[in-house]
């Protein structure tokens, strides 16, 4: 046995379980957090206080969240999303597959170049790329049953996050590139910034290609998906009869 | 002048409209939850840390117990939506590409407007206070060209915050949680824990280790940044740096990447995963998770190999 406390990690048990009960997370990180302080012997009252302090702290983080959704929602009570899509349609090339493909592109590159606030999913992806990506789909075959239109939802999601993530850190000045030169200098070992920088492009182009290559064949998948959307909707109404 | 304050002071706003509009629709419980919420954003620093502490326990119990309910809002009908369409055309797309377009054109341009004492963004923040300023003026161009009250626009937020409902909370609660267990010293623990089990002869294995080791500490923690120093301090700099003599600038640049493919992977990273999931309105809360992990994990192999070939 190790000759060191392992209570500071009953938390995490409390997390994996919560979510492997799949619990609502809001209730199972309060009890984690719970068992944390309590695990380390931690006062009622100054657990109640580090609560308090550290979700002060952290109150900038539901902002890039919460600023864009007036405009969003005035726009999207106009018709955006399906002004979105009617613009779409117009281009007769575009599927699903490759409008996320050219959207990665895009996330990616300017995310590399420093400009992560070009994407997001409250400003870019509710509003414009998801409702391109379905119409791209219904265009062509006439046909978007829900289960279609939420793996496309989910699709665009995950591609903005994709491209978002492996380009911002081959960017020079971005914070994580600052915390890794940091933590190493701390350690006793000098390293150039930019070095760090540049030895993240090879897993930039793989994850470009990896998740390039999956878009490239999306559109297929969800042409069988379709098909078999189609034969299982004259089943269920039987049943229902 | 757009401090950080000020901007507490607008989501306080825009959370009290929720309450407002969810107690008129007698969802008595949605709004204490909501209400609490923007309380923390007007008056948290005035507050007593243990009092903020209380009202987060109080949300998370109503949140936790289903009491954040959506509720049913009106909104135009597709034919009044299609003439607008008609009527606004292009114009519609302009405040939309507003909100990116004006941030980044404020956090590299408008961020160097200061004089003594005194400058237009928080230069600390500079993203935010400019996302600030962007969603302002996006949200003027909004009511102009539709020209709705300013109301409105009040009461749209608020059927997209309650779109998210309880999500809205995760990341923030899920950041509390990492800052607790660095109280509680849970980064050491691991640490000590895997210089105590693992002995690597391989470098192959040691790499795989490395790179798995931070894939999995950021599927708990939720944030790569929290997994990177807890992991390169206990498997990345003994084994790989001083054991094997790799290259630290390369041990560091792909490790974090392995990280970020952890982030893919796990509900705790909320705000990139569960967040979008109740935006998008997808039944699955899952649903972007499961759309990622396929290229999270591939891209986990990649890591592995190029960091071998390259690192020594």
């Amino acid at each position: 046995m190790p000759d060191f406390s392992l209570w500071p990690l009953l938390g995490i048990a409390v997390v994996m379980l919560g979510f492997l009960l799949k619990l609502n997370p809001v209730l199972v990180v309060t009890v984690a957090a719970f068992v944390t302080g309590m695990a380390v012997k931690m006062p009622i009252l100054s657990w109640f206080e580090s609560l308090g302090t550290a979700f002060l702290k952290t109150r900038n983080l539901p902002l890039i969240l919460l600023l864009p959704l007036a405009v969003i929602g005035l726009l999207e009570r106009h018709g955006l999303r399906e002004k979105a899509q009617s613009w779409i349609q117009q281009i007769k090339a575009a599927t699903t597959g490759r409008l996320l493909l050219v959207y990665l592109a895009l996330r990616e590159s300017t995310a590399a170049a420093g400009l992560t606030s070009l994407g997001g999913h409250p400003q870019m992806v509710r509003p414009l790329l998801s409702p391109m990506a379905e119409a791209a789909f219904e265009q062509k075959h006439h046909s978007l049953p829900d289960k279609i239109k939420y793996k496309i939802r989910a699709m665009s999601a995950a591609t903005d996050n994709i491209g978002l993530f492996f380009g911002e850190d081959i960017f020079v000045a971005f914070g994580a590139i600052i915390l890794m030169h940091t933590f190493l200098r701390e350690s006793g070992i000098e390293t150039d910034p930019l070095h760090i920088a540049l030895w993240g492009i090879p897993t930039a182009i793989a994850a470009f290609l990896i998740h390039g290559s999956r878009l490239i064949r999306f559109d297929a998948y969800l042409e069988r998906q379709l098909k078999y959307e189609l034969k299982q909707a004259p089943l269920q109404e039987q049943l229902h009869d | 002048m757009i401090s950080m304050t000020l901007l507490y002071y607008v989501a306080a706003l825009l959370f009290f409209a929720v309450a407002f509009f969810s107690a008129k629709d007698k969802r008595y419980s949605s709004a204490l939850f909501w209400f609490s919420y923007g309380l923390i954003f007007l008056l948290g620093d005035f507050m007593p840390p243990a009092l903020v502490g209380g009202l987060v326990v109080l949300m998370a119990l109503v949140a936790g117990f289903a009491g954040v309910k959506g509720g049913v809002h009106q909104t135009l009908d597709l034919q009044q939506r299609l003439e607008s369409v008609k009527r606004l055309g292009n114009r519609l797309f302009i405040p939309a590409l507003m909100i990116p377009l004006l941030t980044v054109f404020s956090a590299l341009v408008l961020v160097h407007i200061q004089g003594d004492g005194w400058s237009l963004l928080d230069p600390k923040n500079a993203t935010l206070s400019a996302l600030g300023l962007a969603a302002f003026f996006a949200v003027l161009a909004a009511l102009y060209f539709t020209k709705e009250k300013p109301q409105q626009a009040l009461k749209e937020s608020s059927r997209l915050i309650e779109a998210i409902g309880w999500a809205f909370l995760l990341p923030q609660l899920l950041a509390t949680l990492g800052l607790l267990f660095n109280q509680a010293g849970v980064g050491e623990t691991v640490s000590q824990l895997t210089s105590l089990y693992l002995n690597l002869n391989h470098p192959l294995l040691a790499v795989a280790c490395y790179a798995i080791g931070m894939a999995l500490f950021t599927v708990i923690m939720g944030n790569a940044f929290a997994a990177f120093p807890v992991i390169t301090a206990g498997i990345g700099m003994p084994l790989l740096v001083l054991q094997h003599g790799g290259d630290p600038a390369i041990m560091a640049a792909i490790g974090m990447f392995c990280g970020y493919c952890g982030t893919l992977l796990t509900p705790m990273a909320a705000n990139f995963n569960i967040v979008p999931a109740a935006l998008l309105e997808l039944p699955d809360k899952n649903a972007v998770i499961k759309a990622q992990a396929p290229t999270a994990l591939l891209l986990l192999g990649v890591n592995i190999v190029l960091m071998y070939l390259l690192m020594f």
